[in-house]
């Protein structure tokens, strides 16, 4: 892929629940295997700007999104496989939701679902994929003990594995941390920057530390606008462009 | 605070609940405990008085509890010779809700998928009012209609003979099983977290795989819940069956046999038995074997679920 083209352009993008506009017409684009960081306060619009980019949002009732959406210069709305779509993009929601299935079914899953049912297949993704998430170690010997019996933490890696076990060409992690203690968190991180040079990682998080450390680019996403998108050395530094940008990251946003 | 010491820093005594807030709340206690035991006392006290009517028969010599399961012989007002047999009756009970429940339970099933993931929130109020006003239409009025429409269009269109069969009694009670078996089993598989349905959507799933490989697993225990209280009513259900099925002791041997079932053969004859006679007694325990083979029902579904758990 040709390094200029971004991965994933938005533009115009807004977006209303009922009568009440959440996102009001941003702007951005995602690069090729970059690290975009998201931060912003609650209610910013950072979750349901990641449930517009897999178009889980049309499940939502009474929602409506205009502007436009291109991953790989495709328009999002006009994909004819709503469900390929889908699996190009893994998600990672901040609660983890473990499926009432096992271990092992719950990585194999979406494989399944998408015609993949041999098990010399399956086998090793779901190895690669539990690595990848750093919970491999810690479940291998019980891989049909129910997946929701595990603890929080390890429940949000198997999410993580589940989000990578379709394969996809861009990764959104929502606030993934949240549940997961910080040895943990730093495993996961190693994996991510691993992985970007394979795919494209969204990571919207609460944590500027975090977002320090692993993005490349981050945007403050406040009250569904952007207040700035740049490299996060700027952003991170005494300089960014926008005061708002330096009060929200030392913490004296008022 | 009521109680404030004199210094200002000290600190306020912690505030003690008044007796009267205690007493109340072990009166509640009471009561819930109560209300939970009583249906045990119920279940027990209706064993008790249906045993009580049939224990007698039990130890006369003139019956056999042997001819009584299994034999195929009912003639109770017999002058020669009164055999009570009630293999038949259990046959037609089973053969009625068997034929009822491969009907009623992928049409109920499928009913509350429906309403659940494939209809809009306008169709699923007006179709929610329309089944439970079906289940609340009277088993008589279904009776009459098995006996009158149901029982034509049969001789109709298969040649049977008489129209009144499993066949007809079979469809009369799938079509009173389905509204109950919906509307619980919608209710099962809204109880679905919607967090599941989001992971599984996110993950690129069809709606059908939506259904079958989360919904319907997630929901499978108040699924079988819904089918077991739609088998309750197949087997319990007396009037409709009464009318429909063509009240004939015989072993059914094809779907448009007629047969007569344990409950249409109580309500049937309860009247013209002498009470406290010999036949009054066997009729109870009729009443008896009809609790037993619910019990059995009951059980045996507990069994699958905590089996189905315990493989987990």
């Amino acid at each position: 892929m040709d390094a200029s083209t971004p991965k994933i352009a938005v533009q115009d993008l807004s977006l209303a629940y009922g009568g009440t506009e959440v996102i009001h017409g941003i702007t951005f684009d995602v690069r090729p295997n970059e690290i975009l960081g998201i931060i912003g306060p609650a209610r910013s619009g950072k979750t349901s700007l990641l449930r517009c980019l897999n178009r889980t949002i049309d499940f939502v009732a009474g929602t409506r999104v205009t502007g436009e959406i291109r991953i790989d210069g495709a328009d999002i709305r006009a994909v004819r496989d709503v469900h390929a779509l889908r699996r190009t993009i893994g998600m990672v929601a901040p609660l983890p939701v473990g499926l009432p299935l096992s271990i092992y079914d719950n990585v194999a899953f979406a494989p399944r679902c998408a015609g993949l049912t041999r098990r010399a297949e399956l086998d090793p993704l779901v190895e690669r994929c539990l690595r990848q998430a750093a919970l491999w170690d810690e479940v291998k010997d019980r891989l049909d003990n129910l997946g929701t019996a595990l603890s929080g933490g390890q429940q949000q890696r198997l999410t993580i594995a589940r989000a990578l076990s379709h394969q996809p060409e861009i990764l959104c992690l929502d606030e993934f941390s949240i549940a997961i203690d910080p040895v943990t968190t730093m495993r996961i991180e190693d994996v991510l920057r691993e992985l970007r040079r394979e795919i494209t990682i969204i990571l919207v998080t609460n944590l500027t530390h975090q977002a320090r450390r692993l993005t490349d680019r981050t945007m403050f996403l406040w009250n569904g606008r952007i207040i700035e998108l740049d490299r996060s050395e700027v952003i991170f530094s005494d300089q960014p462009s926008r005061k708002e940008t330096l009060e929200y990251v030392n913490g004296i946003f008022g | 605070m009521a109680s404030t010491s004199s210094t200002g820093a000290a600190v306020p005594p912690r505030p003690t609940r008044p007796r009267r807030a205690v007493w109340g709340e072990r009166g509640i206690e009471l009561l819930i405990y109560a209300s939970g035991v009583s249906a045990i006392v119920f279940i027990l006290a209706i064993l008790f008085f249906i045993f009580r009517e049939a224990a007698p028969v039990l130890f006369s010599d003139r019956f056999s509890l042997t001819q009584f399961l299994f034999s195929t012989e009912w003639y109770p007002t017999s002058v020669s010779n009164v055999r009570y047999g009630t293999l038949a009756l259990s046959a037609g009970t089973l053969a009625v809700t068997v034929l009822a429940m491969i009907l009623a339970v992928p049409f109920g099933v499928g009913g509350a998928v429906f309403l659940s993931q494939f209809c809009g929130p306008r169709l699923r109020e007006t179709l929610k009012i329309i089944i439970e006003l079906l289940a609340a239409i009277p088993s008589v009025v279904w009776g009459f209609i098995g006996l009158t429409v149901m029982s034509r269009l049969i001789v109709t269109y298969t040649g049977a003979p008489v129209g009144v069969n499993v066949l007809n009694g079979g469809i009369i009670l799938a079509l009173m099983s389905v509204p109950i078996i919906v509307s619980i089993g919608e209710d099962a598989l809204k109880a679905v977290p919607d967090s599941y349905v989001e992971a599984a959507l996110a993950l690129g799933v069809t709606r059908w795989q939506l259904v079958f490989r989360v919904l319907l697993p997630a929901a499978r225990h108040g699924l079988l819940a819904a089918v077991l209280l739609g088998v309750g009513r197949a087997i319990g259900e007396t009037m409709a069956v009464l009318m429909a099925t063509g009240h004939a002791v015989q072993i059914p041997h094809g779907i448009l046999d007629s047969v007569r079932t344990l409950t249409a053969n109580i309500a049937a004859e309860l009247g013209e038995a002498p009470a406290g006679s010999e036949h009054y007694q066997v009729l109870f325990l009729t009443g008896v074997l009809l609790f037993a083979i619910t019990m059995l029902v009951n059980l045996a579904a507990d069994l699958i679920i905590r089996g189905a758990r315990a493989r987990k």
